[in-house]
């Protein structure tokens, strides 16, 4: 039976009084925007303690089965959910990769077993998952990933190399994606996917200083470690697929994920309302001509996003290029993002080039270290020239 | 509230018929062929394919049904022009809708039934406004003497060879006005034909000194300012729809180059260089179409609202900027065959700079923009 009206409407409530009876105190410390920015221990724990909370409250998960740690509610009370998280704008749940990707992949396709070993630890944060596709020369083409798994008895031994490994030293277990037929045809049909442990010998992290001068992804070497076959998911040969389907889950189109805030959105009226302070001339950098222009240029930008979003679901208003707007948005948004968090330091002045660490930086280097963090998603998830290329070729039929 | 602000967009049945209806027809009616073929006629458009248009109703979509209109209102002249855009189709279609709004809005429904029911059936009208150059100029030489007679000129006046009738925009006692003015009542002469880089397209200088307008045929009061302000937004989005819609047709043309051309024996749509831009275009004409029907879905028959206001000027300052990129990028990717007049690439380009120019370019929006979203 659906929800009311009602129903719907006393839930917001009750969720929007706990955020604010519960918002965590300013730690003192930037707290990460996105799950790829958990650089340090403190950071991890405060995370980790906050989704345990969120948790325990029921407003995570709530459209996962009951006994594997969910709510068993509709999908909508989930949603209600996130947006007070966000209305609130409390911390992220940062289990990211479990909540939203290995957490639905195993309610879809999982065994009993592996439903009733990780989700409810993926809900409480107890185990941290990370993801192991990307490799140093196979950036984005994963299809050509060559960490080997090789069966030995009731083990797969493992060999190889996973880059850009989003937690990788604090995560407890990895969505692996491996070789197990070298000779295999077609490169996909070589390919395996396993649910595996990262407290394994063999199995090593080194973390990455990123371009923001803090941590958050490791390199994960494999030497000759061992991890139990039944970690295998599915059937040798089928990695691909898995791996295709864990990605529709990545790109949002599968509603199967956990819920709660994923990252903190950092919007146009963000920038506007932070810096509209700021002097340029002796004037307010609102009143700039310039400036102006720029800044209208850029809500623009938004808009038409926003527009786009909704014109999709227009059959007539989409019948030159279907396809077009849903498999352009993430290249759209994620440029947008990267050139709106670059103006936000260029209408600093010269506070513009101070940084994190700095006592006269606006709100703690926010925006500096935004908009570095801003080429994690025109890299990752497939560069913005890859994803060009894919709208140039898929949509409008453009040779390879 | 947000910057982002009103993000509503609708597209009724009715105007996914007309779509429907209004593509076809431009497809099957006006092949680039045709299209060519009117360039240097004195109209610039076939008389009877306007004669079919009119018998369609899209002469009197926006109006009245007591007008005999169809009452569907000027958010449904949205996909007829875009259609019309796409097929580099030229018609009076967009100046007849604007002066019969300009009457409409600023007269009411009821002044001018009689002359709203001619436009309706296919008597075409011009909208006289401008008296120079400068889109933001709201001062109005063109005056009305006591006794009721014009004293002035006007410039870049669309469709005006071709027009039967005149909504003209005069200063009466220091204050806007509008003057309805029959074609028969010009002296011989009047109009002096411009010679324009979109060949689709027709305009001329009107001089309407010594045409008396009676008092029926004169507005007056605080209804013609505001009835201006949104004539022009919505000359702004009618411009926007039909430069969205050439862009469309542009970036088949690119692309189709694109997928056929063969350099240093590879099809040169497998470069990255013309590739990437080429996305570029679809994104921007994606964004284009989003804001146009965006625009339709906010206005009405009555005074258009601040919503509307943003919408109209986002659709224009965005779907011109569209066409003259993508215009530009046609003519460079057909290589020297792109420097050719007997490329199509030249339509395009020669179209973006008449549509960035039509009721203000992309720099007047923006800066409009400025106002109403960051004071």
């Amino acid at each position: 039976m659906s929800a009311t009206e009602q129903e719907l409407k006393d839930f917001r409530g009750q969720v929007s009084a706990w955020m604010k009876d519960n918002q965590p105190a300013d730690p003192g410390f930037l707290l990460p925007q996105t799950f790829m920015e958990v650089g340090d221990e403190r950071q991890l724990e405060f995370l980790r303690e906050w989704q345990h909370k969120v948790w325990s409250a029921g407003y995570l998960g709530m459209a996962w089965p009951k006994e594997y740690g969910g709510g068993g509610v509709e999908r909508v009370y989930q949603a209600i959910a996130d947006q007070e998280m966000r209305r609130h704008a409390v911390p992220i749940c940062f289990n990211v990769i479990g909540l939203g990707w290995a957490g639905p992949l195993i309610i879809d396709i999982g065994t009993e077993a592996e439903k009733a070993r990780y989700l409810q630890r993926i809900l409480s944060a107890e185990d941290i998952w990370c993801q192991g596709f990307s490799e140093p020369d196979h950036g984005s083409d994963l299809g050509n990933a060559q960490t080997r798994a090789v069966r030995d008895g009731d083990e797969y031994v493992l060999n190889g190399q996973k880059i850009w490994t989003t937690m990788g030293n604090f995560a407890q277990y990895m969505i692996l994606l491996a070789r197990t037929n070298p000779d295999a045809a077609r490169k996909y049909d070589g390919l395996s996917y396993f649910l595996s442990p990262m407290d394994v010998p063999g199995i090593e992290t080194r973390p990455i200083r990123k371009i923001t001068g803090e941590y958050g992804f490791t390199e994960t070497f494999f030497t000759d470690a061992r991890i139990p076959a039944d970690c295998l998911m599915g059937e040798e040969g089928q990695g691909w697929k898995i791996a295709m389907q864990t990605l529709q889950y990545e790109r949002g189109a599968e509603a199967g994920a956990a819920g709660g805030l994923m990252m903190v959105r950092v919007t146009i009226d963000d920038m506007i309302e932070e810096l509209h302070d700021v002097m340029r001339d002796g004037e307010p950098v609102l009143k700039d001509p310039v400036m102006r222009d720029q800044l209208v240029r850029m809500i623009m930008e938004e808009k038409a996003i926003a527009l786009g979003d909704r014109r999709a679901h227009i059959a007539p208003l989409t019948s030159d290029y279907p396809g077009s707007l849903p498999l352009s948005h993430k290249l759209r948004t994620t440029e947008m993002t990267r050139r709106m968090r670059q103006f936000a330091i260029n209408l600093q002045g010269a506070a513009g080039g101070l940084y994190v660490g700095d006592d006269e930086a606006r709100q703690g280097g926010f925006w500096q270290r935004a908009y570095f963090n801003s080429f994690s998603a025109t890299i990752g998830g497939g560069t913005s020239q890859v994803q060009a290329n894919i709208v140039a070729e898929h949509i409008l039929g453009l040779p390879k | 509230m947000s910057v982002i602000g009103n993000t509503a967009l609708k597209f009724s049945e009715e105007q996914a018929m007309l779509l429907d209806v209004a593509r076809e027809f431009c497809r099957d009616k006006s092949p680039i062929s045709k299209v060519r073929a009117q360039l240097e006629t004195d109209t610039g458009f076939d008389a009877a394919l306007w004669d079919e248009m009119v018998a369609l109703g899209w002469a009197g979509i926006a109006l009245p049904e007591s007008c005999g209109g169809s009452g569907m209102g000027v958010a449904t002249v949205v996909p007829v022009v875009e259609a019309m855009g796409r097929a580099m189709l030229g018609t009076p279609l967009i100046s007849t809708t604007l002066a019969a709004q300009f009457l409409l809005r600023a007269g009411g429904e009821n002044r001018f039934e009689g002359v709203l029911a001619e436009i309706a059936s296919g008597t075409t009208a011009a909208l006289a406004q401008l008296e120079n150059a400068d889109w933001g100029d709201t001062s109005i030489a063109c005056s009305i003497t006591a006794d009721g007679v014009l004293q002035g000129r006007k410039k870049f006046v669309a469709d005006a060879e071709v027009a039967r009738l005149f909504a003209v925009l005069v200063n009466h006692e220091g204050a806007p006005a509008l003057a309805i003015v029959r074609a028969e009542q010009l002296p011989a002469g009047a109009i002096t034909p411009n010679t324009l880089i979109d060949q689709t397209k027709r305009s001329a200088s009107v001089d309407f000194t010594g045409v008396p307008v009676t008092a029926e045929n004169l507005v007056t009061g605080e209804a013609v300012a505001e009835a201006l302000r949104d004539v022009r937004l919505l000359g702004a989005l009618l411009t926007a729809a039909e430069a969205t819609g050439s862009a469309a047709s542009c970036l088949d043309t690119v692309v189709d180059y694109l997928k056929t051309r063969k350099q240093f024996g590879k099809l040169i749509g497998s470069y990255q260089a013309l590739k990437h831009p080429t996305v570029d275009i679809l994104s921007a004409v994606d964004s284009g179409r989003s804001f146009i029907y965006h625009a339709a879905t906010l206005v009405g028959d009555g005074p258009l609202d601040r919503d509307a206001e943003i919408a109209c000027r986002m659709a224009k300052a965005h779907a011109t900027e569209t066409l003259l990129y993508a215009g530009d990028r046609a003519v460079q990717f057909h290589g020297g065959m792109g420097f050719t007049y007997e490329c199509d690439a030249q339509l395009y380009i020669r179209r973006a700079q008449w549509s960035q120019q039509q009721f203000g370019d992309a720099q007047h929006h923006r800066k409009r923009l400025a106002a109403l979203l960051l004071d």
